[in-house]
């Protein structure tokens, strides 16, 4: 594990702790239920991917905004800490975030200042623009943090969305979650760098190459990232090497790479790491831990159930949210 | 009232809604020193500046998105593109975005976005910047079309549009902005969204058009009139929310339905319309709709190839009287 270069409380370090643990169930159980058929549609879980969304949510406030992705339950959970929505969304119950209309892709909570995930590669980065831009409008110190992936870094939304950032200035705090593949294929068939970093110095930004799977890599650069963000002084971007122990999503067949490949990224596993930094480091015990971990599961059994013992959502009311005045047509 | 171009009311109505919410700005490619290359945000830096008058880097889809963005947390963006055919470029944001924001997000967040330009002929554009995109858009649930045909509706609809809580496409005619017309100094003038207008009246023909086409329609009804025969002409004005009740009724009096467009005949806005009525006053009918628009052909840089593929005036004529048999 990466030094922290600054000291962090007991409960903050315990709150990135729980939420990945919380991430880390939660995504066990959507694949559980998917496997039971008790979900539908397409399902992208981010196992082995919790430390950036807990890490990075931990150090925002609710009136500092995300955009999400395909891959988003852990940034919506992180952002939320609603696991009951969220599930509910995930089973297109009327309890979820988006009342069942969006479901695993589109899980969102303006309240929380998560503006959406987006099924759309790189699709939320000039949402992430705008909402930066609002927020600079306003003369507040607040900051959005569009999360996506190495595949969305070679969309044209990404170099545009960069340059317009740097150019305005703009509080953004670009985090590429680099899980190795878009789909299928390999980062060395798609793109042009080795570290997607680099390219932040072609918009005159810092860029920074951190461990994904390092609560203290994470957190060292985005500290940097925030503190540049929140002072007015422009974008960052943030890439952090990571890697999804399962497939694209649910039903992937994951011909593209091996199980030792796999199992050497598990040794890698966010979650134990920050467990034996905490304990070695005597910020918690052992116990303690464990009934994190129980009171994790705990939540995440009750979202689960709260999600199935929900209402369908009325298909009488289909149209409803169509427009603000209701259905369509108008 | 004071007379005004087409342009001029676009920009006194952004000025006045700009002077009365300071959520609303506009971006775009040369708004700024530039005023818009048909000068539609004239002389607004220097009233606003450039936090509120914002020139944009040449990314269609970037800073269209930024206004879905800005517009999801409670700003009012007027985002302006140079050409309607560059709506292509920005169409993951507009389509995959805006236009389904609210409803996938189960209608928790507003997004109250304006994408306006001008699309349309005659200024020799030739295919790729002379294109009428409306149609297209009428097929998008979640957004609102608006098609203003002069000066007065330019400047009520967009007013209309600026305070509406949905994303709305304003598309204005490239041919239109030096026409000019009566608009009302009040600043609260607005035109509501979803009234067709019954510009003419008459009662052997309803001819439905809007942009060049409402003009050239009212042209044809003054040649029908010498022939002793009597046209209504009707502007839609918005195409999402569309007024088909008012047309429905001139229907029901004339029996007889023309439409016309600029955009192709395929699958234009009148096919929409023709549909709607034949279902709705099919026992009116006394003839079937006659749909009158393009060829389906790329617009052409030469003037006589273009009028070749848009209709002509004679086209419009051959059209009402071919649905009164009087051909």
């Amino acid at each position: 594990m990466t030094k922290p270069d600054k000291k962090y409380s007991r409960e903050t370090l315990l709150n990135i702790y729980t939420v990945m643990k919380q991430i880390r169930l939660f995504e066990e159980t959507a694949f559980r239920f998917f496997q039971e058929n008790k979900l539908r549609g397409s399902v992208h879980l981010c196992i082995g991917q919790e430390a950036i969304s807990a890490s990075v949510t931990e150090l925002l406030d609710d009136d500092d905004y995300i955009t999400s992705t395909h891959r988003g339950h852990g940034h919506g959970i992180a952002k939320s800490r609603d696991l009951k929505s969220a599930f509910a969304e995930l089973m297109g119950k009327q309890t979820g975030f988006c009342h069942g209309r969006g479901g695993s892709m589109h899980i969102c909570d303006l309240d929380k200042g998560n503006l959406g995930a987006n099924a759309i590669v790189g699709g939320g980065l000039p949402i992430a623009v705008g909402g930066a831009l609002a927020q600079k409008m306003r003369n507040t110190d607040r900051v959005t943090v569009p999360f996506f992936s190495d595949g969305a870094s070679n969309q044209g939304t990404f170099h545009e969305s960069m340059n317009l950032a740097s150019v305005w200035k703009l509080p953004v705090i670009f985090v590429c979650e680099n899980n190795g593949f878009g789909i299928s294929v390999p980062i060395s068939q798609s793109t042009s760098v080795k570290d997607i970093a680099v390219r932040a110095s072609a918009y005159d930004m810092p860029g920074y190459v951190v461990d994904g799977n390092d609560v203290f890599s994470i957190l060292n650069a985005f500290e940097k990232a925030l503190s540049r963000a929140r002072a007015g002084e422009g974008p960052s971007l943030i890439e952090a090497k990571t890697y999804r122990w399962k497939g694209h999503w649910t039903g992937d067949p994951e011909v593209y790479r091996t199980r030792e490949e796999v199992a050497a990224w598990m040794e890698k596993c966010p979650i134990k790491r920050f467990r034996e930094y905490l304990l070695s480091n005597k910020i918690a015990k052992e116990e303690e831990l464990d009934a994190i971990d129980e009171q994790a599961a705990a939540d995440v059994a009750e979202a689960a159930q709260f999600a199935l013992d929900s209402p369908e959502p009325d298909p009488a009311h289909v149209m409803d949210g169509m427009y603000v005045e209701g259905a369509y047509p108008i | 009232m004071s007379i005004k171009t087409y342009a001029v009311a676009i920009r006194d109505v952004l000025a006045q809604e700009m002077r009365r919410d300071q959520n609303v700005f506009l971006m775009g490619e040369d708004i700024a020193e530039q005023g818009g290359i048909f000068g539609c945000t004239r002389d607004l830096l220097q009233e606003f500046g450039d936090k509120r008058v914002r020139n944009t880097p040449i990314s269609e889809n970037t800073f269209v998105g930024a206004g879905v963005g800005a517009a999801s947390v409670g700003m009012r963006p007027v985002v302006e593109l140079m050409y309607m055919d560059f709506l292509y470029l920005a169409m993951d944001q507009i389509l995959n975005q805006a236009a389904k924001m609210r409803y996938m997000f189960g209608g928790k967040v507003k997004v109250p976005l304006v994408v306006r330009g001008q699309q349309g002929i005659g200024r020799g554009n030739a295919g790729q910047h002379s294109q009428s995109v409306e149609s297209l858009l009428m097929h998008i649930p979640g957004l609102k079309v608006v098609c203003p045909s002069t000066p007065a509706d330019a400047a009520g609809l967009l007013r209309t549009a600026i305070r509406d809580d949905n994303p709305v496409v304003f598309i204005e005619h490239k041919a239109l902005y030096a026409t000019k017309g009566e608009v009302p100094d009040d600043p609260e003038f607005s035109v509501p969204f979803g009234k067709s207008n019954v510009v003419r009246e008459g009662k052997d023909v309803t001819i439905v058009g809007n942009y060049l086409y409402l003009g050239k329609a009212l042209e044809a009804a003054d040649l029908l009139e010498k022939e002793g025969i009597s046209a209504e002409v009707i502007d839609p004005r918005t195409l999402v929310p569309l007024d088909t009740d008012t047309i429905v009724e001139s229907v029901r009096k004339t029996g007889r339905l023309v439409t016309v467009h600029e955009a192709h005949r395929t699958m234009g806005f009148g096919t929409e319309i023709a549909a709607q009525v034949t279902e709705k006053a099919f026992k009116y009918l006394d003839a079937p709709p006659a749909r009158v628009g393009a060829k389906m052909c790329t617009l052409p840089f030469n003037l006589g190839l273009e009028n070749a593929v848009v209709p002509q005036v004679a086209d419009i004529v051959e059209a009402a009287k071919s649905v009164l048999y009087r051909m």
